[in-house]
């Protein structure tokens, strides 16, 4: 059985087994409450902030988290992988975005 | 090739984990490891003569250290350089073997924030299992996606109008296609070969040195159903495809490695010469241009680099 991991800023939440990312646990249930990238901890896309809950965590890209971010719960959820039940914060889309993206995209949090 | 330079010739990858990037382009990709050093890998496909064309090398972050492209003698790469800093670049020569098996590079920063360089000779070890003489059709030691050679990059960043007057006045590259927002030009195709493109920009405000993907050529659709196919069998992170672009019109799938840093593999599509017109996509159209099939932008294809 898997951990529930709440994201609390999208009024979601779901179950992800120990040896699943959250990123990938959220993602095989369908769920759309942090934004999907590259899924490698490279882009910073699915940035979020950890609120509670045990984990342990891969290499992520210090472009987007910082040594000083992770100290404060700052974390890529595609690298994050959970020991107990969590609870998240899912962090806005990282990147000013193109002009030419479509705007309704569903895992934007507001 | 209006001044010497022949094409893309090396990118070097930043990758979170040397072993894990490795396995992914040489088992997954089908690449050669060819060299290593203390701290980066030396790869490229089997078609390609050059001794390598990727250099994977671990780092904190993902992303794109730089793209090299090789002239076609050691004298252009004075006149280059001098070139570069008459049009306001700092440049800076590397010498021969800083680079194993490669000879003196000359590099610089573009506006955008990507760092390139400029280099003439690299040991030649010929295509891989067929050689040339006589050679047989294909080698059959080949892995994964059997990738036949680094072809191309795709890169975001804000200032398109300087890197446009960098590649087409002083590298001597030609546009071969743009996209364009009323009189912006917000996606740039540049070839200096008969490849529809050997670099490509794409405008993201608020973006500098952005790396959107490395591109490796396959012979067929077949072969790109067949790395889709790898694809899943590995559990890659997928991006999009299979699927054309309207864009160059080349047959794609696209996914990452186990950094996040973004791969295509890709066939066929349209081919330059430099007497043909610019193919130009309108901004309202730019869902079909870059989607030919599904005719819709992907946010995670605009806006993810690493
Ligand atoms: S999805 Fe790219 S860093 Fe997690
Ligand atoms: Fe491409």
């Amino acid at each position: 059985m898997g951990h529930r991991i709440t994201v609390d800023n999208a009024g979601e939440s779901f179950e992800c087994p120990p040896e699943k990312s959250l990123l990938s646990g959220m993602e095989s249930q369908s769920k759309k409450a942090i934004a999907v990238g590259c899924r490698g901890g490279g882009c910073g896309y699915c940035k979020i902030r950890i609120l509670s809950g045990e984990f342990e965590t891969k290499k992520m890209s210090v472009k987007f988290v910082t040594h000083e971010e992770q100290a404060q719960g700052f974390a890529l959820s595609c690298r994050v992988f959970p020991r107990s039940d969590m609870s998240v914060i899912a962090i806005e889309e990282i990147q000013s975005g193109n002009p030419y993206a479509k705007k309704n995209v569903t895992s934007k949090i507001s | 090739m209006k001044k010497g330079v022949m094409r893309t010739g090396h990118i070097q990858i930043r990758v979170l984990d040397l072993d894990e990037g490795l396995a992914h382009y040489r088992d997954r990709l089908g690449l050669l490891e060819m060299d290593r050093d203390d701290t980066r890998v030396f790869l490229k496909g089997w078609t390609e003569c050059d001794k390598y064309s990727v250099v994977l090398r671990e780092a904190d972050e993902a992303g794109m250290d730089f793209l090299g492209f090789k002239v076609d003698s050691d004298a252009r790469l004075d006149e280059l350089r001098a070139d570069l800093e008459a049009a306001g670049y700092a440049t800076e020569e590397l010498p021969a073997g800083d680079l194993p098996d490669c000879g003196r590079r000359i590099t610089f920063v573009a506006g955008t924030g990507h760092r390139f360089e400029l280099y003439a000779d690299k040991v030649s070890t010929g295509r891989h299992g067929v050689g040339h003489h006589n050679p047989e059709a294909w080698p059959e030691d080949l892995k994964g996606m059997k990738a036949t050679r680094f072809d191309h990059a795709l890169l975001y960043g804000e200032d398109l109008a300087s890197v446009y007057t960098l590649f087409t006045d002083v590298l001597g590259f030609w546009l071969s296609e743009q996209a364009m927002d009323g009189e912006e030009r917000i996606a740039q195709f540049f070839t200096c070969s008969m490849k529809e493109h050997e670099i490509a920009f794409i405008k993201q405000e608020g973006n500098t040195g952005a790396f959107h993907h490395a591109s490796f050529y396959l012979e067929s659709w077949q072969d790109v159903l067949h790395a889709a196919d790898i694809i899943s069998m590995h559990d890659i992170s997928l991006d999009i495809g299979p699927t054309r672009h309207g864009l160059t019109h080349g047959a794609t799938i696209y996914f990452f490695d186990p950094s996040g840093n973004r791969n295509e593999t890709f066939c066929g599509g349209d081919y330059f010469f430099p007497d043909h017109p610019v193919t130009t996509w309108d901004a309202e159209q730019l869902g079909k241009a870059v989607f030919y099939h599904t005719r819709e932008l992907n946010e995670r294809f605009l806006t993810v680099t690493t």
